[in-house]
């Protein structure tokens, strides 16, 4: 059994450069941002100059983190504020991050089946994009579309993330207003301390406002909120909204949440922090993925080290610090 | 009137212009009134366990908004399954929307239920490849490679 195919000749692709690319993408062109994408998360090297020119013109979005344990109703969400910030005259950009199978290495993206018509009628920007092995949620790649869409004018930048555990708190160093999502009648008042999920929030918001177990939820957050500790990394409070996706109920004010927010960080200084912190998460994160892909070169120098080490003939902190070849520097800490 | 001769695709190797380490996307799409999703979701799995990245865009689209999403998402491939009748014009209207958005280099790959006799007018159309329903799940797979070392970077 075999496909049928026609006999006009297989279409071949033409590689543009992408310092070409460059000056369609700051215009806004749809088919030159997601091509400038696709090359930024295969880490074409050909790309590198032209991402590091892109940067240069990044930096005026607004960058809106949404995350929240799985079954919340975030891209159903997100499709609402599409919608909101549209209405007010947005270009808003989406990147939905979901997770690769570890085993194959693949992944169905399904956030934007929910956001597909907002996107369409309001001219969004979405993309779906896998964490391909990155374990924190959000990749190198990912800030990359994210410098890309700012870069084309595009502002707010929702970053839907895995709203998986631990993993949440990433996507803190990567936008400036993180909304965390709950689910009412899921034990949230438990969910609400786990994970430093309190903690990371500029604002909560618990969604299916329509359903009865909504304003339980928004109590236990504000109790959790009250009993909080006393390091803050702001002198904003963050506000607990219900919202409801199906009414459309408070949208508009979570809407105006996220605009004080940011409208808050600039006033209050908090903004150059929280962009210096953010520089530096995405310095370091992207120098052990270099490291890692530097390992995953070194595959049989470091089958050696693990002989060693499985024969206990060293422990591998020296077996690592010889991978590093800094065999006269084993660590004393 | 154009005449498509229709060849069998038998080759299995990738040519040595694959980059195998490029992560194939895909974007499964049902066109038009066709309520049944369940084969989408199944090649879906299929190709998600070929290590492939796959944007599913739901029920009930036109081929306006599925080649809205095709550009967006970046995907090499638009894979269609159609049980309901309507491929012809459906298809057509597909191949027309790539071509206006100059998104002519993603391929177009079809399956379901689709009668023989109008293979030909589905190519001619712009669709890239049709996978038989009968087939075997990892003939969609290999077709989608091969269509794809074939192309070379874009």
């Amino acid at each position: 059994m075999t496909a049928f195919t026609p006999s006009r000749p297989v279409k071949r692709g033409t590689y543009v450069p992408s310092l070409e690319l460059m000056p369609n993408v700051l215009n806004g062109s749809i088919l030159a941002i997601a091509r400038m994408i696709s090359r930024a998360e295969a880490g074409y090297v050909e790309a590198s100059q032209a991402l590091a020119e892109i940067y240069k013109h990044a930096g005026k979005a607004h960058i809106v983190g949404i995350t929240g344990v799985p079954g919340a109703g975030k891209s159903t969400l997100v499709a609402s504020l599409i919608k909101a910030f549209a209405a007010g005259g947005c270009k808003v950009g989406v990147i939905a991050v979901d997770p690769s199978s570890p085993f194959s290495g693949g992944a169905i993206l399904g956030d934007r089946v929910r956001m597909s018509d907002a996107a369409e009628t309001c001219q969004a920007f979405v993309r779906s994009m896998a964490t391909r092995g990155h374990l924190g949620g959000l990749s190198r790649s990912t800030l990359q579309a994210v410098d890309i869409l700012d870069a084309a004018g595009y502002s707010p930048i929702i970053i839907e993330t895995v709203g998986v555990g631990q993993d949440e708190v990433e996507v803190v160093t990567a936008a400036h207003t993180i909304v965390v999502l709950s689910a009412p009648g899921l034990g949230d008042d438990i969910q609400a301390i786990k994970a430093g999920i309190l903690e990371i929030a500029d604002i909560h918001a618990v969604s299916k406002a329509d359903k009865p177990e909504a304003s339980a939820a928004v109590s236990a957050i504000k109790g959790m909120l009250g009993l909080g500790s006393a390091v803050t990394r702001s002198s904003w409070s963050p506000p607990v909204l219900p919202v409801s996706s199906v009414s459309g109920e408070r949208i508009a004010d979570l809407k105006e949440a996220i605009v004080g927010h940011r409208a808050h960080l600039r006033a209050s200084g908090e903004l150059a922090d929280r962009q210096r912190s953010i520089c530096k998460t995405r310095i370091l994160s992207t120098a052990r993925h270099l490291f890692q892909q530097r390992f995953d070169e070194k595959a049989g120098e470091l089958e050696r080290h693990i002989q060693a080490v499985v024969d206990r003939e060293v422990d591998p902190t020296v077996a690592a610090c010889a991978l590093l070849g800094w065999e006269d520097k084993v660590p004393v800490k | 009137m154009t005449d498509t001769t229709m060849t069998q695709d038998t080759s299995t190797e990738a040519t040595p212009e694959t980059h195998p380490h490029d992560t194939i996307r895909v974007l499964v799409a049902k066109l038009g009134l066709d309520g049944h999703d369940r084969g989408a979701k199944v090649v879906a799995r299929i190709l998600r366990d070929a290590g492939m990245e796959v944007v599913y865009t739901g029920l009930y689209k036109s081929p306006k908004e599925v080649v809205y999403a095709a550009i967006q998402e970046g995907v090499d491939v638009i894979g269609v399954s159609l049980l309901s009748g309507s491929h012809v014009p459906l298809f057509r209207e597909l191949g027309r929307c790539l071509q206006e958005q100059q998104a002519g280099h993603i391929f177009v790959v079809a399956g379901g239920v689709i009668p023989k006799h109008d293979y030909a007018a589905l190519l001619d159309s712009g669709v890239d490849a049709i996978v038989p329903q009968e087939a075997r799940a990892d003939l969609i797979v290999t077709t989608i490679r091969n269509l794809i070392a074939n192309r070379g970077r874009i």
